[in-house]
């Protein structure tokens, strides 16, 4: 993509798009001081609702909950990515591939109800024969989860496999190292920007899921997003705003830290190439004095 | 035994392929037992908690409500020694011929509202990707990740923060007073505007991203080209830009379009009484009727209206993974 001066349009383009996107995060942030019980209205500036949040036994039970369950399903995800991520890189062709792909991008697009649907009718099955999976606690949340997490965690794994150099393995292999050995010393540290990207992106994902979950979750098990859209149904809460706020706040200190390793690898590659330039350079030169 | 099987099924399939995958295809790898011990999790666990789910989808949607544990009559039966099997059609029947048409219409206000949702994504998006890939690196970087913030984000706290704003009394209204536009509140909650807002709000980020690296991508050449020979804005966009970036439009399309259909949260919150969508007809159904199988017939009628848009994705999908793969 060519580099253009800013141009008015695009300063346009950029100031209302993220006016769009921020005014009701900003709001919401701005209204979670407000000392009065209307949302709407702005009275005085107060922590209250900061104070009632940390007070409501319902809403940490339900963060511990959806914690645990992402914490074990960003865990799971992982391993299934690098696995599917590894074999569609390297494998490639192998019987049933094609069906193996399907699998791996439809939960990607399907719309969640459909997911949820399916998985509980699944669990209701299953419950039917394995008592374990009849009271659809935390380990079948979980299950959901990891399902349509793996989609994308193979989708962010792979596109750093896909740029690993295979000689370096082959050459680890070459020299007596074995697959295991190939595979924690030489492919693992170096996908593992990827893993860590993948994690955060199924953590966050399970953290979010309402859909899915509130179909398979029995009586005992309410997670945070549950939680949110039931008391949100009743009607506008306060303490729903200051709840937001340090959602927001976490999410911004890990973007932050997104954005600060994305700048680092993209200022490393640039000052490889430039060195690699001006090594060519050298070395041109000196052939150019060594001929006269 | 099973690894020279499967070599000769690979020569079977690369004889059968199109003259494009067959050049793609790794010439000398053989698949071990190594690779099928690797693919064995992620397959066995998809085939059992993805494509499982779906055949009992289908089953139970052949059978009728019962009040009973689990709440639907059973497929097969053993009476006084004979097996039956019976297939129950009515839910399919009842979705079709429904004297409200309460399901059909459904289904035609998804698409309808998916479709028009996809096109302002479309729309509003484009510009956004084409200011962020023509921004300079460092700009970009930060824009980009302002851009994708919002969705990381709990979902249901951004659909909140819009029944905040869009009220009666919410900053929307009180700002288009102050200004002098309007006299009274207008009504923006529980209708389809709103719906249509919480809609592109959510999937904007979906539409962005692939058309950011489609466009990432494109050959300014062509553009300037065109232009040296007297072709106007317009024509330009639509004859150089448009053909160069139409996989980041598909797939962008796809991602808001199949999720958009089967939307059940942003209905139920911002939308009222007519923007009744099939997810939440699936979504009463299942919870405050109790019929499982018209649930799932609902679900499967679904399915079919997506099979299309879902093939679109996953060949789009491939074609891009082994342009990837060739270009190693």
């Amino acid at each position: 993509m060519r580099v253009n001066k800013p141009t008015i349009a695009r300063v346009v383009i950029i100031v209302l798009a993220l006016t769009f996107l921020y005014l009701p995060i900003g709001t919401l942030i701005a209204y979670s001081f407000n000392e009065s019980k209307m949302v709407t209205v702005w009275t005085d500036f107060s922590l209250k609702w900061y104070y009632a949040l940390f007070n409501n036994d319902a809403i940490i039970e339900a963060v511990g909950i959806s914690l645990l369950i992402a914490a074990m399903t960003s865990c799971a995800s992982v391993v299934i990515g690098t696995l599917a991520a590894f074999v569609l890189v390297r494998v490639r062709y192998f019987r049933g591939e094609s069906a193996f792909v399907l699998f791996m991008t439809a939960p990607m697009v399907l719309p969640e109800v459909i997911t949820g649907l399916a998985l509980l009718l699944l669990f209701v099955t299953l419950g039917n024969v394995i008592p374990f999976f009849a009271d659809r606690g935390i380990i079948a949340i979980w299950i959901a989860h990891v399902t349509f997490c793996s989609a994308y965690t193979t989708v962010v794994i792979r596109s750093r496999f896909r740029e690993l150099d295979i000689s370096i393995e082959e050459a680890a292999m070459d020299l007596g190292a074995g697959p295991i050995k190939v595979f924690f010393a030489i492919i693992l540290p170096a996908i593992m920007p990827a893993e860590v990207a993948a994690l955060l992106l199924s953590f966050t994902m399970s953290m979010d899921d309402l859909v899915i979950t509130s179909f398979i979750a029995g009586p005992d098990s309410t997670t945070l997003p549950m939680l949110i859209f039931s008391s949100v149904r009743r009607g506008l809460s306060p303490e729903i705003n200051a709840l937001a706020t340090i959602i927001v706040l976490i999410v911004s200190v890990f973007t932050f830290f997104a954005w600060l390793s994305m700048t680092k690898k993209q200022k490393r590659k640039a000052a490889d190439r430039a060195k690699a330039a001006s090594a060519k350079l050298k070395e041109e030169k000196a052939l150019i004095e060594h001929h006269f | 035994m099973s690894t020279g099987f499967s070599a000769n099924m690979t020569f079977i399939r690369r004889a059968f392929q199109p003259r494009s995958r067959q050049a793609l295809a790794p010439q000398q790898h053989q698949n071990t037992w190594r690779d099928y011990a690797l693919i064995f999790l992620p397959y066995v666990w998809m085939i059992i908690f993805f494509l499982l789910p779906f055949l009992i989808i289908f089953k139970i949607s052949l059978s009728v409500t019962e009040i009973a544990i689990p709440p639907y009559s059973p497929l097969v039966t053993f009476e006084e020694g004979a097996m039956q099997i019976i297939l129950h059609l009515e839910n399919y029947t009842n979705i079709f011929t429904d004297p409200d048409g309460t399901y059909i219409r459904s289904y035609l206000k998804s698409l309808q509202v998916a479709a028009f949702s996809t096109l302002f994504c479309l729309i509003i998006g484009y510009p956004i990707a084409w200011a962020l890939a023509s921004s300079k690196p460092a700009m970009r970087n930060v824009l980009f990740m302002l851009v994708i913030m919002p969705s990381w984000t709990s979902f249901v706290v951004r659909i909140y923060a819009w029944m905040t704003l869009m009220k009666r009394d919410g900053l929307i209204n009180d700002i288009l007073m102050v200004l002098g536009i309007i006299d009274e509140p207008i009504q923006m909650l529980q209708t389809d505007f709103a719906v249509y807002v919480g809609i592109v709000y959510c999937y904007l980020p979906y539409m962005v991203l692939p058309l950011f690296s489609a466009l990432m991508k494109v050959d300014y050449s062509l553009i300037e080209a065109a232009y040296d020979l007297g072709c106007r804005p317009v024509k330009t966009f639509f004859s150089t830009l448009v053909p160069q970036t139409k996989s980041g439009i598909v797939a962008g399309s796809m991602l808001v379009f199949i999720p958009a259909l089967g939307e059940y949260v942003i209905p139920e919150l911002l939308g009222g009484k007519s923007s009744i969508l099939i997810g939440r007809i699936l979504w009463q159904e299942f919870f405050n009727n109790r019929d499982w199988p018209l649930a799932s017939a609902v679900a499967i009628t679904m399915l079919v209206i997506l099979v299309i848009p879902i093939m679109i994705f996953y060949k789009m999908e491939r074609r891009e993974q082994e342009k990837l793969n060739a270009g190693k």
